[in-house]
């Protein structure tokens, strides 16, 4: 079985709400989830906001899907890697994002971080790692 | 299509699903049940009142694979099985559970 697993990166270069990439990139890896796949997401660029906390749709009148992050856990996406060179470009912190947690089953359901900040170079190995890249 | 509850008329869409979500009451759902021909009991009620907290928290009804296994670690395995969820509501966990919590369809149902 294992030799069908392959590695997924799902790539988010955009912000939130201005478009309809995030949002759809979402769904997908909601519905991918269910093929047990080994499956990462990284932000990059404008994507470093799609985390960011406190956001509130009301005044656009679209939904506001930035809490369904927090329920990746529940389908197994426990790897979320953000570029720390995108932050800083942005002026943003890790401070800035909204805590995603995951409980590991393998470890008395212990509470673990979803979120990885990881360099520009590291992010590169991170994608070199992959099977299969979707970039939105 | 559309529910009648208390002499409210509440609009859903071609499948039965309720469209503005903010109509929902407990009322509502027992209409709903009534007309998908399940018979409430309170694990019936836990499972819904569970989904309604999932979808209020994240925002997305649950695939049936995520729904079965946080019902089990907070209701316990005898109702957190497939087997058990299937008998509850035998046209789907998810599907079904959902369509009487008011809330839309599971993110990947067709």
């Amino acid at each position: 079985m294992e030799d069908d697993v392959k590695k997924f990166l799902y790539v988010n270069r955009k912000a939130p709400y201005g478009t309809i990439y995030a949002l759809e990139a979402l769904e997908v890896v909601l519905i991918g989830a269910a093929f047990d796949q080994d499956v990462s997401l990284a932000f990059l660029d404008d994507g470093v906001f799609q985390l960011t906390k406190s956001q509130d749709t009301k005044e656009i009148g679209v939904k506001n899907f930035s809490p369904t992050f927090r329920a990746l856990g529940d389908y197994e996406v426990t790897k979320l890697y953000v570029e720390k060179e995108s932050l800083d470009e942005r002026g943003l912190t890790a401070d800035d994002l909204q805590e995603i947690m995951w409980e590991d089953e393998d470890d008395d359901w212990a509470e673990k971080p979803s979120i990885r900040i990881v360099s520009r170079a590291e992010m590169a190995d991170v994608f070199a790692d992959q099977d299969v890249i979707l970039s939105f | 299509m559309s529910y009648d509850v208390n002499g409210q008329t509440v609009e859903t869409d071609e499948e039965g699903y309720i469209t503005n979500l903010s109509e929902w009451t407990p009322d509502l759902g027992a209409v709903i049940a009534k007309a998908e021909d399940v018979d409430m009991t309170d694990e019936h009620w836990a499972v819904v009142n569970f989904l309604r907290d999932y979808y209020e928290e994240y925002q997305i009804a649950p695939a049936v694979r995520v729904l079965i296994k946080a019902i089990k670690k907070s209701l316990g395995k005898e109702v957190g099985n497939n087997k058990y969820m299937y008998e509850l509501f035998p046209y789907g966990p998810a599907k079904q559970a959902c369509k009487i919590a008011g809330l839309p369809k599971p993110t990947g149902c067709v």
